[in-house]
């Protein structure tokens, strides 16, 4: 009995050895996936953000309405069955509009962020890994800028490059790369020293291979949770250049000139300022705890 | 090249000296001190051979390592790869030279990279020399898989997945994935159970014979040294204080450091015990070492010429024996303290 049952256990632990033999791993990307998923506010600002970038993305078969058609008969009409959210004071559909104003406004945000998150690392990296002078160059030009008032430099750049989409990303970015160049830095530093830096140069491998596909991977995980952070950071910016009437010009809508639009008409129809308002808001708020869940998936003690 | 040593050397270090400066400074740095890791290293090591480096933490048995392959760059002296000198060939020439010399890492933790698989790990010094691409890049990472002992079907498992022996392993394929010549072993199992330790050592004996591989091993470990060394050479403080085969140095240490080492040798045997040599104070720091013969501070025998005059390794009795101490050798009645009571057969 005892050595049938032990020969059928034989059998049944071969046929399952047979069954997967190519074993595929778990990598860190993965597992990181794998906490986040249970990171629920995380996954409810993902859900947020992903439903409002397809909203921008799909706005022309959302809406009957053009972002720049004016209707004169129904100026600053209330919420209606053919306009659901209004009409501002041109007749122009507020939906329309808002969904038109988050292809901007995302747009903005995502590029200036990853703009940032490029040359952050970009400077970071180089500056840890190569060290000495050249860091203490990279370093000091990152002290400078950190010291400089954004705003007013913000408003200067703005009048000159603003009004463009492009213009203010780069205005945007300028100013928003540092944090991630001194984080990257202090991880190079950490990186630099390991084992697996000095294997790879005793194999022969270039300054570049050794910096890009060994050291930059093993720092991004900071990079992606300050970037999502900085996407909420770069869409308020443009909102606030947009408000004071120097970012993105009418009639091309964004939710910052949307507001600034509203402020004239808050007491009589003050839907107007509530829905972009309330877009900003949402947003940023969603990337605020998309970017908290990344932190908790990505936390460095994962040691893998 | 007619600097370049007999033909059986594979590798001939002279006065390697690496001297890590001590900076002060916020924007302009200025040098007040250095720390004299290796000063003024001397050996040889054969084809096929083993040479064992021992000597505790801090004497500069890793930075001598590193310097040779120059992952780090040397202060001075001169370190020839059959007889071409490292520290004068160009950037390209050195690339193509790293093929022939490699390196294995103390610890198996951040000697990978933790976000590349197994294969990738192997497989790039592969696409680095451009010796293998595509179909025939799997088939040999599998096939140095099965070389070092564990299976072909892990290639797409990340390090964090094996334990310390198994990606100790993984570090020796990789190492071996361009048919070196001379592998530098820099303490390859001190960071693992003693168990595995003899594993990794057998595996990288056989690697030698079916190779012909160099190896300088680094360790502070002396049983693991006299194991698998050939040759050992005993530093202390970014010195060597001798040179001698395994059997020779063990047997009839000449040095009064090598004699405190080889008494701090636990016997595996509950029936002998030996005298133990010890060392009074510590070791001296580097940055400000001691005149003269750098152990003098502790040395039992000193006298008050060893504080003045500097030692280099002499072949006292023209066996290859070769030992930094001019007071040791002529004693007439040696000590016995570092000799086991009883010798074991």
């Amino acid at each position: 009995m005892t050595d049938l049952r032990q020969g059928a256990s034989g059998a049944v632990l071969a046929a399952s050895l047979a069954a997967r033999p190519e074993v595929g791993g778990e990598g860190y990307w993965q597992i990181a996936w794998r906490r986040f998923k249970k990171h629920r506010v995380a996954i409810v600002g993902a859900s947020v953000i992903l439903l409002f970038m397809a909203t921008a993305v799909f706005a022309p078969f959302l809406t009957r309405y053009e972002f720049d058609q004016i209707d004169l008969y129904r100026r600053k009409a209330v919420p209606s069955f053919s306009h659901p959210l209004g009409t501002d004071e041109l007749g122009h559909d507020v939906f329309t509009r808002l969904l038109y104003a988050g292809r901007i406004s995302l747009t903005v945000g995502f590029t200036a962020a990853l703009t940032a998150a490029v040359l952050g690392t970009l400077v970071g990296g180089i500056s840890g890994f190569y060290g000495r002078w050249l860091d203490n160059v990279l370093m000091r030009v990152t002290d400078v800028m950190f010291s400089i008032p954004a705003l007013p430099v913000l408003i200067v750049l703005a009048r000159y490059m603003g009004g463009s989409v492009l213009g203010i990303v780069l205005v945007l970015s300028v100013f928003a790369w540092m944090g991630t160049a001194r984080l990257v830095r202090g991880d190079m530093l950490r990186l630099r020293t390991q084992d697996f830096a000095d294997a790879a140069r005793a194999l022969g491998a270039s300054d570049a291979r050794i910096l890009f596909r060994h050291l930059v991977p093993n720092a991004l995980a900071p990079v992606l949770v300050a970037g999502t952070l900085t996407v909420g950071g770069a869409i308020l910016s443009e909102a606030g250049l947009s408000f004071l009437g120097i970012g993105i010009q009418p009639p091309t809508p964004s939710w910052g000139n949307m507001l600034q639009n509203a402020q004239d008409f808050i007491w009589t129809t003050p839907w107007l300022a509530v829905w972009p308002g309330a877009m900003i808001f949402l947003t940023v708020l969603s990337f605020n705890f998309l970017g908290d869940g990344l932190r908790d998936a990505l936390d460095p003690r994962l040691k893998v | 090249m007619s600097a370049g040593p007999a033909n059986d050397i594979l590798l001939d270090v002279r006065k390697l000296v690496k001297y890590f400066p001590i900076t002060k400074g916020f924007i302009v740095q200025r040098q007040v001190g250095a720390v004299k890791a290796v000063d003024g290293v001397s050996f040889a090591i054969r084809r096929g051979e083993t040479l064992g480096l021992v000597g505790e933490s801090g004497s500069g048995k890793t930075t001598t390592g590193r310097v040779i392959l120059r992952l780090m760059e040397p202060t001075s002296g001169e370190v020839f790869f059959e007889g071409r000198n490292l520290f004068k060939i160009t950037k390209e020439e050195l690339r193509k030279l790293r093929r022939d010399m490699q390196i294995i890492f103390q610890d198996p933790y951040s000697s990978l990279n933790p976000r590349m698989t197994v294969g990738d790990i192997i497989g790039e010094p592969l696409e680095i020399h451009n010796l293998a691409r595509g179909k025939e890049k799997v088939r040999r990472v599998q096939e140095l898989l099965e070389v070092v002992g564990l299976s072909p079907h892990h290639t797409n498992r990340y390090p964090h997945e094996f334990s310390g022996g198994q990606r100790q392993r993984i570090g020796i394929a990789r190492a071996l994935a361009v048919n070196p010549k001379l592998i530098i072993c820099d303490e390859p199992v001190s960071a693992l159970d003693v168990s595995i330790q003899a594993q990794v050592l057998n595996l990288l004996e056989e690697l030698q014979k079916e190779f012909g591989l160099t190896y300088l091993f680094i360790a502070h470990d002396l049983s693991v040294v006299k194991h698998i060394s050939d040759r050992i050479a005993v530093m202390y403080l970014g010195k060597i204080v001798e040179i001698a085969t395994a059997d020779e140095l063990f047997s009839n240490p000449q040095h009064p450091y090598t004699e405190a080492l080889l008494s701090a040798v636990p016997i595996p045997h509950p029936g002998f015990r030996r005298d133990r040599i010890i060392l009074p104070g510590d070791v001296p720091s580097p940055v400000n070492p001691p005149s003269g013969c750098r152990f003098h501070t502790r040395c039992l025998y000193a006298r008050e010429s060893c504080s003045i005059n500097e030692q280099d390794l002499v072949d006292y009795w023209g066996n290859g024996h070769t030992v930094a101490c001019e007071v040791q050798p002529f004693r007439q009645q040696r000590s016995k303290a570092a000799v086991l009571k009883q010798p074991t057969a």
